[in-house]
């Protein structure tokens, strides 16, 4: 089972933290500072596995991948193989590529829905149900289809609305100065 | 209102906006965000409910990248639920998913949302329930919604089939009796087409195997079938995770399971699958030597790769492979080394490790010489995991690999100077705990003790001072093996001591007193000896050889009067008193004080350092020293000096002032000093040693003693006290634990053999305290009658059955321990069966704690229903096979459906087999003629066939887990596989 997925930055920023156990909030940030604080003193070329035990409790792996200015973090127990975890992010950031075309960092920090969308489709509950990330962009895009054409929906009626108060608002404004006039 | 909610509408900052101004608010951001969190608290008590989601939307994003607490939106998060908006809905869930915790009060209301969302048409806002479900469900929410998610485990849709899949798996743990309804279906996705399908139910059953695997042996056929079929590398992990649980309860699966195993591991490209393979094959298939030889090859195929991910793991699998296989890994000896001077530090642990399980009797040596010149080396982290795991691995049974204890000795005296030595703590343990379990190493770790206490630069490192203490507190106990106490007294009394904490400060002046004591002693002794010599005409005072044999006298009287005087003796002249000192010594020869019980070294007064000059110089560096610290603040810094400081008052009189004694020819005052010095050395000479934690309760109860009922009470007064000294006290630090052993058990075996009343044990309970108290800091030199010294014959009268008895089987532990061939004859090292005891009792508590809750929940879930059947099963933990039997008889309907069949008695095995297998079909043919039937109209007869059928599905995993474990093994479990 993954217990919890976290994407931050160099800096130690979050820009993505998922627990599939619930976690105080409070406690999420101390977690995800104390992986920080350990991925940072980590050298390159490293391997990308970690000692978690200390952080999350016995039984739990950490594994990592550093992609430009982001780190992934994978936090998971025994019931996974751990280069199958190194495969997932590989599948995660993938799938991210692919929607945002070439994702850099500014994309994660600005469409925060769509990567909960993205990362609830591949990991479930702390299952992994999806490893295809074809798989993966065709749902997320269903999905955004069906939540888009009803915010759309939403804005059409919005500005319909809006509209119609302007042509109000004109149309008293032309009746007063039509008044005006023919005083 | 309505063109309210829509200006709000319109003005309002989406997330977006949100995200924008907060990362143009470079400094002030956390002004920013409680400015946002001011207008999300607004905004989302809007009744407009796209306001309302986006606010929420904003709250949780700011929740859970900037840490604010959501829990106040629990409810406006159910109402965004509830629109009837897909996007909505997603925000909401989003919420209620990363919010809600089992504590939220609002948890009921979204039961039936969820419901409705399930039923719902849009597969997506299906997937979002399953989801909310998978990570919130409680068992009400589970129990309530078992119905729905049983419907969807059969939907057409992929999409939804497989979350539903998923979502079992929470529901079961929830909500143990939903495995009843939902478990069949979710065995028959096994066979589904889709690979997406089986892949989620192999999750499903990895997940759940892993806390109770016995109960998925029925369905090894089926992850046989995947195993040698499927292609999927995920699918395969996942298969091998099960097998690797199941093949370590039944060897037959495990002879089947090597094969394909092999051919994967052969054929596979895949690393995570060859690993996988490798794990499994370390891990459960370690008897089958030709996979074990496959899978080492491929450990060195990871070994030798660039990937330095694949080298961690190689190592890894090596350390697992270790204690079975342990060639494997000498066969990689060099590449281990090698490892610990690699850059990534888990590889440098990994290698630690397997250097540390290479470790044994005859190589133990050079090990650690390589492994203290890597610490040396290396980063401070790396040299205390080193430092670390020298330590443990030692000590281990009993410093078992040990059998030159006098390099072990030298060697921990040689780890603390280390710089970067953090291991303070344990090095102290280690040699209280050698000096007090081997005898010949003692005059070792005098020497290294004394090396550590002469060495004035080791005061300044805080981390040093726990290994200070020890080697103060072992110089003065073993003092008679020092060469010159003389120095000693130097080094404990040196002006750098004022850098110790103030409880080691403590032991130094404890030390002190005990060195005194004995230097004083052999004094008199060495007058003596010089008297009588006077005496037979013999002027050549020669040491007697023969005293320097330690003995323990078999009685001491400590109730005689401590050295209270503290007369002052001012004007006393060093100078006068040297010549008298023949005087005195001739007149002492007539009352030879010193019959038994003699304790001198050959080595101090072989050195004839006992003028009169040396001995006042020593009196008065004392004196000098610790005079300032008898105003200590201090407690127990201040009364361990007045103990000194009283003591040399006493015995001064006589040394100082000899004139009066020589004229007067009175040796009264002589015998007084020589006599309470000859009692303080008494007191230290009793041997301090090892006590097991067992040993209380091998104090029987007396005979003809009969506990009260009304002592229960008793019992919950003195348990409270008790357990904390129990367990405060072990191995760890024995220089406490033996001080207030004894006499704690005699208060207790007093309190349990007389039926008190409360106010008497209240008063036990307080001695036992403060007996603790004393004790441990008075080191047990001045002691009253009520608190006895350990080890003392006379106080272990009342329990002298019991703890002969403890001593023979001491005896015979140590007499066991020894080793014939040795070389060099190992040093017998103490041992206690209390030591074993206490590891072996730790380890059933353990493997019940790991027993995963869920499971348990499944055993007590089902027996809390309100079945007839039930009634058995509830109290079947408590009662045994019997049980068991009757449970059969009982409902034979139940074991006639029973798939697993363990709990069948051994005997009938062979004949059963055949019988099972046909069950098993028999079973899949009735749950497909059913599934046509079993729509939601069922009826209550079927639901109760069907129940009954789940239940004994069951029934085999209660038998796991409960006590009956080991029976249940035996019994012979089908050929699944046939």
């Amino acid at each position: 089972m993954i217990k919890s997925v976290m994407v931050m930055n160099t800096q130690g920023k979050p820009r993505l933290s998922k627990f599939y156990d619930y976690q105080p909030v409070e406690k999420q940030q101390e977690l995800i500072r104390s992986v920080f604080g350990v991925l940072s003193s980590r050298a390159e070329n490293v391997s990308n596995f970690m000692e978690a035990d200390s952080i999350f409790g016995p039984d739990t792996r950490l594994v990592y991948k550093h992609y430009a200015t982001l780190y992934f973090v994978l936090v998971f127990d025994s019931s996974e193989n751990e280069l199958a975890m190194l495969d997932l992010i590989q599948v995660f950031v993938e799938t991210l590529d692919k929607c945002f075309k070439n994702v850099c960092e500014l994309d994660i920090v600005y469409s925060y829905s769509k990567l909960h969308t993205i990362l609830d489709e591949i990991i479930f509950g702390g299952q992994v149900l999806e490893t295809s990330s074809t798989e993966v962009i065709k749902a997320v895009e269903e999905i955004s289809k069906c939540s888009l054409s009803l915010s759309l929906y939403i804005y059409i009626y919005i500005y319909l609305l809006s509209s119609l108060f302007l042509l109000c608002v004109c149309g008293a404004g032309f009746f007063m100065s039509v008044h005006v006039i023919n005083r | 209102m309505a063109g309210a909610s829509i200006m709000e509408t319109l003005f309002q900052r989406n997330l977006e906006d949100l995200i924008k101004a907060s990362r143009q608010q470079q400094v002030r951001e956390s002004l920013f965000i409680s400015k946002s969190m001011d207008e999300i608290r607004r905004e989302i008590k809007s009744t407009d409910l796209h306001t309302k989601s986006i606010a929420l939307q904003k709250l949780s994003y700011l929740s859970s990248l900037h840490g604010l607490d959501m829990s106040f939106a629990a409810f406006h998060a159910i109402e965004v639920v509830s629109s009837p908006q897909f996007l909505h809905k997603k925000i909401g869930y989003h919420a209620i998913t990363q919010s809600f915790n089992d504590d939220t009060p609002v948890m009921l209301l979204i039961t039936n949302q969820l419901r409705k969302d399930m039923n719902s048409s849009n597969h997506f806002e299906v997937s979002l329930a399953l989801e909310c479900l998978s990570r919130i469900g409680n068992i009400d929410l589970a129990r309530d919604l078992t119905p729905e998610v049983f419907t969807l485990l059969s939907s057409i849709k992929a999409f939804v089939k497989k979350k539903a899949i998923a979502v079992v798996l929470r529901v079961f743990e929830k909500y143990p009796d939903a495995v009843r309804v939902c478990f069949k279906r979710l065995v028959e996705n096994l066979e589904s087409s889709d690979p997406i399908i089986v892949s989620a139910v192999i999750g499903v059953f990895c997940e759940l195997s892993l806390k109770d695997p016995r109960s998925y042996l029925p369905l090894a056929p089926e992850f046989y079938k995947i195993l040698v079929d499927s292609k999927n590398n995920w699918l395969l992990i996942k298969v091998l995770k099960i097998f690797a649980k199941l093949a370590s309860l039944e060897p037959r699966l495990a002879k089947r399971i090597a094969d394909p195993i092999c051919e994967h591991m052969r054929r596979t490209g895949a690393k995570s699958l060859m690993f996988e393979c490798i794990k499994t094959v370390v891990s459960s298939l370690s008897e089958y030597e030709s996979a074990v030889k496959l899978a080492v090859v491929k450990i060195q195929e990871f070994l030798v790769d660039d990937d330095p991910n694949l080298k961690y793991l190689g190592l890894h699998a090596l350390s697992t492979i270790a204690p079975k296989h342990l060639w494997a890994v000498l066969e990689n000896k060099e590449f281990v080394i090698k490892s610990l001077s690699d850059g990534d530090f888990n590889i440098k642990l990994e290698s630690l490790r397997l250097v540390m399980a290479m470790v044994s009797e005859s190589n133990v040596a050079e090990i650690t010489r390589v492994l203290v010149n890597y610490a040396l080396k290396s980063d401070p982290e790396f040299c205390n995991k080193i430092l670390g795991s020298i330590l443990s691995t030692c000590s281990k049974n009993l410093y078992e690999v040990i059998v030159d204890f006098d390099w072990y000795a030298s060697l921990l005296g040689e780890m603390a100077r280390i710089p970067h030595c953090q291991k303070g703590e344990e090095i102290e343990n280690q040699l209280i705990d050698i000096g007090m379990r081997v005898k010949d190493v003692r005059p070792e770790l005098v020497h290294v003790s004394r090396d550590l206490l002469i060495d004035p630069a080791l005061l300044g490192n805080p981390f040093l001072h726990n290994i200070l203490s020890a080697a103060a507190w072992l110089s003065g106990e073993y003092v008679e093996f020092s060469r010159n106490p003389f120095e000693l007294m130097e080094a404990l009394l040196q002006p750098r001591t004022s850098l110790l904490p103030s409880s080691i400060r403590a032991m130094y002046v404890q030390s002190t007193f005990k060195v005194l004591i004995s230097y004083v002693h052999s004094y008199f002794l060495h007058k003596e000896n010089v008297a009588s010599s006077i005496d037979s005409g013999n002027q050549a005072s020669e040491v007697p050889e023969s005293f320097s044999q330690r003995k323990f006298p078999e009685s001491s009287d400590l109730t005689s009067e401590a050295p209270a005087c503290s007369e002052q003796d001012g004007d006393f002249n060093p100078r006068d008193s040297n010549q008298s000192f023949e005087d005195l010594s001739t007149e002492n020869d007539g009352d030879v004080t010193v019959t038994h019980g003699q304790a001198s070294t050959s080595a101090s007064l072989g050195k004839n350092s006992f003028t009169q000059e040396s001995i006042v110089n020593l009196l008065n560096l004392v004196e000098l020293a610790l005079g300032p610290l008898s105003r200590s603040h201090d407690v127990e810094i201040q009364e361990r000096t007045k103990n000194v400081l009283g003591f040399i008052d006493l015995i001064k009189k006589e040394i100082l002032n000899p004139i009066i004694q020589g004229e007067q020819y009175l040796a009264r005052e002589g015998t007084e000093a020589s006599n309470a010095v000859k009692l303080m050395r008494d007191a230290f000479s009793k041997e301090l040693g090892p006590v097991s934690t067992s040993a209380q309760e091998r104090v029987a109860v007396p005979d003809g003693l009969t506990l009260k009922e009304d002592l229960s009470d008793l019992e919950m007064i003195c348990g409270d006290a008790l357990l904390p000294l129990s367990s405060s006290f072990s191995l760890g630090s024995p220089q406490y634990g033996e001080k207030f052993d004894a006499p704690l058990s005699n208060l207790q075996s007093k309190d349990e053999s007389e039926p008190l009343k409360e106010s008497t044990s209240l008063l036990a309970e307080h001695r036992k305290r403060h007996g603790l108290y004393y004790l441990s800091s008075e080191m047990g030199e001045i002691v009253s009658n009520e608190y006895p010294p350990a080890n003392d014959p006379m106080s272990q009268d009342k329990l002298s059955d019991d703890a002969a008895d403890l001593v023979k089987l001491t005896e015979q532990s140590v007499a066991s321990k020894k080793k014939p061939n040795n070389v060099k004859p190992r040093p017998v090292v103490l041992k206690l069966d209390g030591d074993e005891i206490a590891i072996a009792a730790k380890k059933p508590e353990l493997n019940s704690g790991m027993l995963s809750g869920a499971v348990r929940d499944v055993l007590l879930g089902s027996e809390a229903l309100p079945t007839s059947s039930r009634s058995n099963l509830s109290d079947k933990p408590s009662s045994n096979k019997k049980g068991k039997e009757k449970l059969n008889t009982d409902l034979p309907l139940e074991s006639k459906d029973n798939l697993g069949g363990e709990e069948m008695p051994g005997g009938a095995a062979s004949s059963r087999k055949s019988k099972h297998r046909s069950h098993g079909k028999e079973r899949r043919h009735k749950s497909v003629g059913k599934n046509g039937e079993e729509k939601e109209d069922n009826s209550q007869k079927k639901e109760t066939q069907k129940s009954n059928h789940r239940h004994g599905r069951h029934k085999p995993r209660q038998k796991a887990d409960g006590p009956l474990n080991v029976v249940a093994q035996t019994p012979v479990i089908p050929d699944f596989l046939l």
